[in-house]
């Protein structure tokens, strides 16, 4: 995703990606999630990602001819975060919890679960989503319109 | 088939670092947005594993949470890049800098 000069290429590699990802969730038996995540993910953002490149009808950028030291910079930083969180997992290999009982998971992993858990437990934070959601689309609308009414 | 839960960690930290390299060096504000989002599906990916592998349902309902956070962010961000877009005619991130003396 990040080699491809073509935005519309990266964000066909990016649905891709996101599949893939939702595959791997089956294999954990996260049903809920793995559904969730090919709708709303996959479905809406990513469509909505190749309608604004469609809409604002994008060439591809140039290439930069030069490696300045602040791009240097920027890889060596990500180099080290890498390198912490490779250390982080190897620091843990065996120590943690072992695999995943596909058993056990298959009880959690299901949409009535997390309804449960969801509309009880986490109720209030639940309305303060909805919430977070209008306020999301209002100011998307507000921000795209062409004059503020 | 059970696949022990720090090969899902260890994925999910090379997704985490495909993504913060993609918004370190690519220029068009689009793809530092889907870099995010990159980053994000990570950080569920993990969450994902360790919920499933705890038996614990916190994990899962936290990335239902993370997942319309993402949506309503990457909502408002493209609306924030056609604004820019409309007025420089440009998505290259080295053109914006308004701030600048």
């Amino acid at each position: 995703m990040l080699l491809s000069r073509n935005p519309v290429t990266s964000a066909l590699w990016l649905i891709l990606n996101l599949f893939c990802v939702a595959g791997l969730y089956l294999t954990l038996s996260a049903r809920f999630i793995a559904v969730i995540q090919v709708l709303v993910y996959a479905g809406a953002i990513m469509v909505l990602f190749v309608f604004v490149i469609m809409l604002l009808n994008l060439a591809a950028l140039p290439r930069l001819q030069h490696f300045d030291w602040k791009r240097g910079v920027a890889f060596v930083l990500a180099m080290g975060v890498l390198a912490q969180l490779a250390y982080v997992v190897a620091a843990g290999l065996g120590a943690g919890t072992g695999p995943v009982n596909l058993e056990a998971a298959a009880a959690t992993g299901s949409a009535r679960e997390i309804a449960r858990e969801l509309f009880t437990v986490y109720a209030m934070p639940l309305e303060v989503i909805g919430v977070l959601l209008l306020a999301a689309t209002i100011g998307a609308v507000m921000l795209a319109k062409r004059r503020f009414v | 088939m059970e696949i022990a839960v720090d090969w899902y960690l260890a994925l999910s930290a090379i997704l985490f670092v495909i993504g913060v390299l993609g918004v370190l060096f690519r220029r068009n504000a689009i793809v530092i947005l889907m870099s995010v989002e990159l980053m994000l599906n990570a950080v569920n990916l993990s969450l994902v594993a360790v919920s499933q592998s705890l038996g614990d349902l916190s994990g899962q309902i936290l990335v239902f949470f993370v997942m319309a956070v993402a949506a309503a962010e990457a909502a408002v961000g493209l609306a924030i890049v056609i604004a820019i877009f409309r007025n420089k005619v440009t998505v290259d991130v080295s053109d914006f800098h308004l701030f600048k003396y």
